[in-house]
């Protein structure tokens, strides 16, 4: 079993699991912190950003100024944003059979993959990872298609130019795989190849494998994975929440008794309480709209929005804010707000019990439907004319390097009475700012990321017990900025076994069983044996069906009744298959018994032509260092017993012989 | 021998109170839980105490599944529950718990309020009864205990409607309570995988009808109720709350505002609103068209329909009006149908499957002058239409499915007897399965013979496998082991390691046979011609002549030696172990028969 790692970001994961014969891609994570390297796409033309200086090299060369302009001291690229892929040369990935998606967000990468690898697989989704993830893609490519930009810097990406930049430029990584978002019309392709399914349905793969999502509270539809044969179990958890937030609680229990669980998608802001960080961000907000200010919430369209708006739909009252319009613009709100309130079934109890009201069961609903929450697809249009300060805006995309808050950085950046308020974890704030520098608007940084902290994974791996861990080699050190807090890492018993992007884990596994059907009638013929107390005995010997990677032992085929006229035609088929494989033998024989046996004469009335046996009246024993011999003297015949072991030597008297032989059988065990 | 029982307490070759019991391997578990419309006296549940007489329900019975909200499949509930006494889990899917315990009130308002029977559940007994229930998600794999699970597909017919698979090992049943295969204005299709069950239980309700396209009966539909409206009558739909109502409302909507029609629709009772607002919130549940587009759209917010009130029914004009219940047996349609039946100008038109004993059922076969309380007669003037808007799979429909399922025994249930008949002959030569169709209280055993798992060491599956890709792949393959059993714990593995594990050594049988060979020529000699003689004879197998004078065939030694008296005589010793004890015997007779002569 091997695991193949192609994505080195921990919460954008990107993994391919060989199991059995089957190859399953473990979420298709896409790294958008490549963006922000590049300029920020303004939706109306921005002086301030068209007018910003080439960066030239020290001496003076400015070759590159088209490309590289500087801001604040930062170097930024003047061109269309572009992604940092999954690897895609690690393994052929058009020999992956199906893709497992445990959220939206690990889903962004999916149309590189399916569209433009070979990909002929399935991919494996919930009903709302589907849905929002769906508005995901449509906003992203929305963001980027509606702003074109004629410039595509390459340049610069160039190994021997890329070395003379400045950081972070100078270090980002495999720049030459970098690509540009995808189209509208590649996210329809590659959405038509997921497959439905629901939380704890058994989905088998090949008859080899199956593999069951199981809710992980992290998200509307969220799923951990358990990808498991009858003998050996892989748990995939990546994106877990244990906090009581709008989706369903994560189910620990299925994962237990894991022979390896693979750990990706832990809080990228372990040292930050999420409930404080919702306190603050509530006190923040009333804070700037009383003195004045506008407030700016780069968001993603959904996910954390839903549980912000339910904390202002309960603090605005008490607050004074009543008055004050909140506004929420993305090509996909409207869709978004919609979706949230039809997938009952993935909410957390209290918010499924609302439906059996019926009640909507998020508090947005009511938001808008007093009009203090008001949604819009962008600034332009309806908007324009609604558009009321102060007021708070939620809008995305949280890099700010494109979507509607590009806008209103540009229009609010130079007040000192207005905020800005990151509550999305996945970028870093200096960095997303530094393009907007020099700047007078409050920044506040609120991370809010529900997803496990170190604590909780030191105890959900002593609940569970996987025998393995495997996880991301960020997680087995402390942070790089917080290198003495050893409590921010992966703690247990064994060591996690640790990947990076690129390398290939060869997972410490050896499977042992299959499972294996034996037919009623075969299960009926088997004489059982007790060998021990409670511990039994049967020898089969059966006809072994594989079919679809499934096997089934069924009854021997009786053997061919001797045709009685015909005659044989060939020599050859007197000569026994030596195939037909005879049981072994186990026991010893007792001398005296045998000997005594070999004495008495025997009636064997059946058989027509053996009807006596007389018995032998010459026997001599003869003791040896290991045994004894057995000697018939009139028959030259001579029987070496042993405790391990019977020799019997005689001249060709196939009759006497076979007489021994099934004596000897008489005395020992069969398996 | 193992054995699946089936026993309806309900629905067994009628269609109302559908109950039905299945036991398998062990297990024992009570399909829907119904109430007959026909009946108002015992009758009207099924018979609990055929369950047991003496013991608590929860003891005999693993589960309680309940197909959807209709109450023919979970009216008797509360009854069971909470009066018989049930404390065990009960499944359903979330849209039927949520419109379930709603429309239970409804019917319990209308025996107790309005018909003033005693001894009927209480409102607190269904609240109780619902806490008992547990959600189940579509195709999510329920565990109810180790060996029994269950698992729910879409089944169409109203919204949340499921069937169910029950499994324990490898032998299940699926049940498919009620169920459409086609999709309608607002639900999607039935839809089931090739999960081969032991046995199918299916409904029968349409089991000898083909239904015209959907579009010409719509057309019929529209056409009537415009004609009715035209020339000032009044169009009357009795329905059930949730379901065929709502697509009969999508169905008026768009035609009204494609005609741009005046005439007001209402809706009656303010549970319609209500249900209006499940359909939105599970539109999971819903067609394809309509999941699309509910975000721009949602199919279930009426502009044209307005909520009834009862003082409208004697308003002039024409109007059109849905009403509660779909089969004219009580409650506000009743009310009306009384208001309206003596204007011939006046339309009812009856969308769905009346049980007998109800006035649906009885206008419907053609009566025109009903008795009704207080030996008053009422005379049926107006127009009487049957629209079979029906979401039941019909005769095609049935066959798809157990196409789809590929059962090895169908059983019918939820139909009359005369067309069961007709279904069953139709299946039993077409899939050439075993079809039943039990009466209430009669009970069908199917033994089956369920596979035995094991778990088989690798090592020996993957000798096996290698084998297998021999050439002679075709022919059969035996695997030989031993199947160890300690505990439930069953391993087959191969006897070398069977022994190891027991802690056994093995026991070495050899056989060294004399054969006396007339050959005057050297020993080496000799070995060379035994050499090419069996190389000749044993084409299969592998025959060496080793540098040290022996020759081998697979691992039977032979040697060669002078005899000690006689040297016109060699004596060769031929020797083998048990485990070659065919060819060992058979070379020994072969070589007995001397060598052929060097050419």
């Amino acid at each position: 079993m091997k695991l193949y790692c192609l994505s080195g970001h921990p919460t954008l994961p990107c993994n391919v699991l060989k199991f059995k014969s089957t190859t399953v891609m473990l979420d298709c994570g896409l790294d958008m912190t490549s963006t922000l390297n590049f300029l920020p796409l303004p939706l109306v033309q921005s002086p301030r950003l068209s007018n910003l200086p080439g960066w030239s090299l020290k001496d003076g060369n400015a070759f590159l100024d088209k490309e590289l302009k500087e801001c604040s001291g930062h170097v930024f690229v003047d061109s269309v944003p572009e992604f940092c892929l999954p690897e895609t040369e690690l393994i052929d990935l058009s020999t992956v059979d199906v893709i497992l998606i445990s959220n939206y967000h690990c889903m962004m990468a999916l149309p590189y993959i399916t569209e433009h690898t070979g990909f002929t697989g399935t991919v494996y989704a919930t009903e709302p990872t589907v849905q929002i993830g769906r508005l995901l893609m449509e906003e992203l490519v929305n963001f980027i298609e509606r702003v074109p930009k004629a410039q595509s810097a390459s340049l610069w990406k160039n190994k021997d130019i890329q070395r003379l930049l400045p950081s972070p430029l100078k270090d980002a990584v495999e720049v030459s795989t970098w690509r540009r978002c995808y189209t509208m019309q590649e996210v329809n392709s590659a959405l038509s190849k997921i497959q439905l399914v629901g939380y704890s349905q058994k989905i088998e793969l090949f008859g080899a494998v199956q593999v069951t999502p199981l809710s992980s509270g992290y998200a509307l539809g969220s799923s951990n994975w358990i990808i498991q044969s009858h003998y050996e179990k892989v748990s995939y958890v990546s994106g877990s929440s244990l906090l009581t937030t709008h989706p369903q609680p994560m189910d620990q229990a299925s994962l237990k008794n894991s022979d390896v669980l693979i750990l990706t998608g832990l809080t990228q802001i372990p040292t930050a309480n999420p409930d404080g960080m919702v306190g603050e961000f509530c006190s923040n907000l009333a804070l700037t709209v009383r003195n004045g200010g506008n407030v700016l919430v780069p968001c993603y369209p959904s996910g954390v929005i839903y549980d912000l708006l339910e904390c202002l739909y309960q603090y605005i009252d008490s607050a004074g804010l009543s008055s004050i319009p909140f506004y929420f613009i993305s090509p996909v709100a409207n869709s978004s707000l919609e979706f949230s309130q039809i997938f009952a079934e993935w909410l957390c109890h209290n918010k499924q019990t609302k439906v059996y009201l019926p009640e909507p069961p998020f508090p947005h609903a009511e938001l808008i439907q007093t009009n203090k929450l008001k949604h819009y697809p962008s600034i332009h249009g309806d908007f324009s004319n609604d558009f009321r300060q102060p007021c708070v805006v939620f809008t995305g995309h949280p890099s700010l390097r494109f979507g509607d808050v590009v806008h209103f950085m540009e229009l609010w950046g130079k007040s000192s009475l207005n905020t800005v308020i990151f509550t999305e974890p996945d970028f870093s704030y200096l960095e997303a700012l530094a393009p907007y520098q020099p700047l007078a608007m409050k920044c506040i940084y609120c991370p809010i990321d529900t997803r496990l902290n170190f604590i909780q994974v030191s105890k959900l791996l002593k609940e569970v017990q996987p025998l393995h861990v495997v996880c991301p080699e960020q997680y087995t050190q402390p942070p790089p900025a917080q290198s003495h807090r050893m409590d921010l890492m992966i703690d247990c018993q064994p060591p996690a076994m640790s990947y990076r992007r690129a390398e290939v884990l060869a997972l410490p596994f050896k499977r042992r069983y299959e499972k294996i059907e034996i037919m009623p009638e075969l299960a009926d013929s088997l004489v059982p044996m007790e060998i021990k107390p409670g511990v039994s005995l049967a020898t089969v010997s059966a006809v072994l069906h594989t079919k679809d990677n499934k096997h089934v032992l069924q009854p021997p085929p009786r053997p061919a009744q001797p045709t009685g006229g015909k005659k044989r035609k060939r020599a050859s088929d007197d000569i026994p298959d030596c195939k037909v494989l005879k049981p072994l033998l186990s026991g010893s024989i007792p001398v005296d018994q045998f000997v005594q046996t070999l004495e008495k004469s025997t009636h064997h009335p059946p058989v027509p032509f053996l009807l006596e046996q007389h018995g032998f009246s010459d026997i001599k024993v003869e003791d040896t260092a290991k045994g004894h011999i057995v000697l018939l003297q009139e028959a030259e015949t001579l029987i070496q017993i042993e405790e391990d072991s019977t020799h019997i030597i005689c001249d060709n008297d196939e009759m006497l012989r076979v007489r021994l032989r099934d004596l000897v059988l008489k005395f020992l065990q069969k398996f | 021998m193992p054995e699946i029982r089936v026993t309806p307490l309900g629905a067994g070759q009628d269609v109302g109170r559908s109950c039905i019991l299945v036991s398998i391997a062990g297990k024992n578990v009570m399909l829907d839980c119904g109430m007959h419309m026909g009946f108002s006296d015992d009758r009207r549940f099924p018979d609990f105490s055929y369950i047991t007489r003496s013991g608590r329900l929860t003891d005999f019975l693993d589960c309680v599944i309940i197909s959807h909200f209709h109450l023919d499949h979970c009216g008797a509930l509360p009854y069971f529950s909470e009066m018989v006494g049930y404390d065990g889990p009960i499944y359903m899917t979330q849209p039927t718990q949520a419109i379930c315990p709603i429309l239970l009130e409804d019917y319990r308002k209308i025996a107790v309020d309005k018909k003033g029977e005693a001894n009927f559940f209480t409102s607190q007994m269904i609240k109780d009864c619902m806490k008992k229930v547990v959600a189940v998600h579509l195709h999510q794999t329920v565990q109810v205990d180790d060996e029994l699970e269950i698992k729910a597909y879409y089944a169409g017919h109203v919204l949340g409607a499921a069937m169910f698979q029950i499994k324990v090992g490898s032998e299940s049943v699926v049940y498919t309570g009620d169920y459409n295969m086609t999709p309608d204005r607002h639900l999607g299709a039935a839809w089931i995988d090739k999960c081969r069950p032991n046995l199918l239980i299916t409904e029968s309700t349409y089991a000898t009808t083909i239904r015209d396209s959907k579009r010409c009966r719509e057309r019929d539909f529209l056409k009537k109720v415009h004609e009715t409206v035209e020339r000032g009558g009044k169009v009357l739909i009795p329905v059930f709350a949730l379901g065929r109502a709502q697509e009969l409302c999508i169905l008026l909507e768009t035609f009204w505002e494609r005609m741009d029609l005046k005439a007001p629709i209402y809706f009656s009772t303010g549970l319609t609103e209500k249900a209006n607002h499940y359909y939105k919130l599970f539109i999971p549940w819903t067609n394809q068209k309509i999941r699309k587009t509910f975000v721009q759209r949602n199919m279930f917010e009426f502009k044209h329909i307005k909520a009834f009130d009862r003082a409208f029914a004697d308003s002039p004009g024409p109007m059109v009006v849905f009403a509660t219940p779909g089969m004219l047996h009580a409650g506000q349609s009743l009310q009306i149908f009384r208001k309206w039946a003596g204007n011939e100008k006046n339309m009812v038109i009856m969308p769905g499957y009346c049980v007998q004993g109800t006035v649906g059922h009885k206008i419907l076969s053609g009566q025109r002058k009903l008795e009704m309380e207080g030996r008053q007669v009422l005379e049926v003037k107006m127009q009487v239409e049957y629209m079979s808007f029906s979401a039941h799979a019909d005769a095609k429909g049935i066959m798809q499915l157990v196409g789809q399922a590929e059962p090895e025994n169908v059983l019918l249930v939820h139909g009359e007897a005369k067309k069961m008949e007709f279904l069953k002959q139709k299946i039993e030569q077409e899939f050439r399965v075993s079809c039943y169709m039990p009466a209430n209280g009669e009970t069908v055993t199917l033994p089956t013979s369920p596979s035995i798992p094991v778990g088989v060491s690798l090592g020996l599956l993957k000798r096996e496998m290698a084998q297998g890709l021999l050439p002679d792949a075709k022919k059969p393959r035996l695997l030989h082991g031993t199947l160890i059993m300690k505990d439930s714990n069953f391993r087959l593995v191969s006897s070398e390691q069977a022994l190891k594990e027991l802690g056994l050594a093995e026991h070495q049988l050899r056989f060294t046979c004399r054969v006396h060979l007339h050959d005057t020529r050297k020993e080496q000699e000799t070995a060379v011609r035994v050499y090419s003689h069996l190389k000749s004879v044993l084409k299969d197998h592998c025959v060496q002549h080793l540098p040290d004078g022996s020759v081998t065939v697979e691992s039977i030694l032979i040697q060669a030696a002078a005899h000690s008296e006689d040297p016109g005589t060699k004596v060769l010793l031929v020797s083998w172990t048990y485990q070659d004890e065919e060819l060992g015997s058979y070379l020994t007779s072969l070589l007995k028969k001397g060598l052929p002569q060097a050419s």
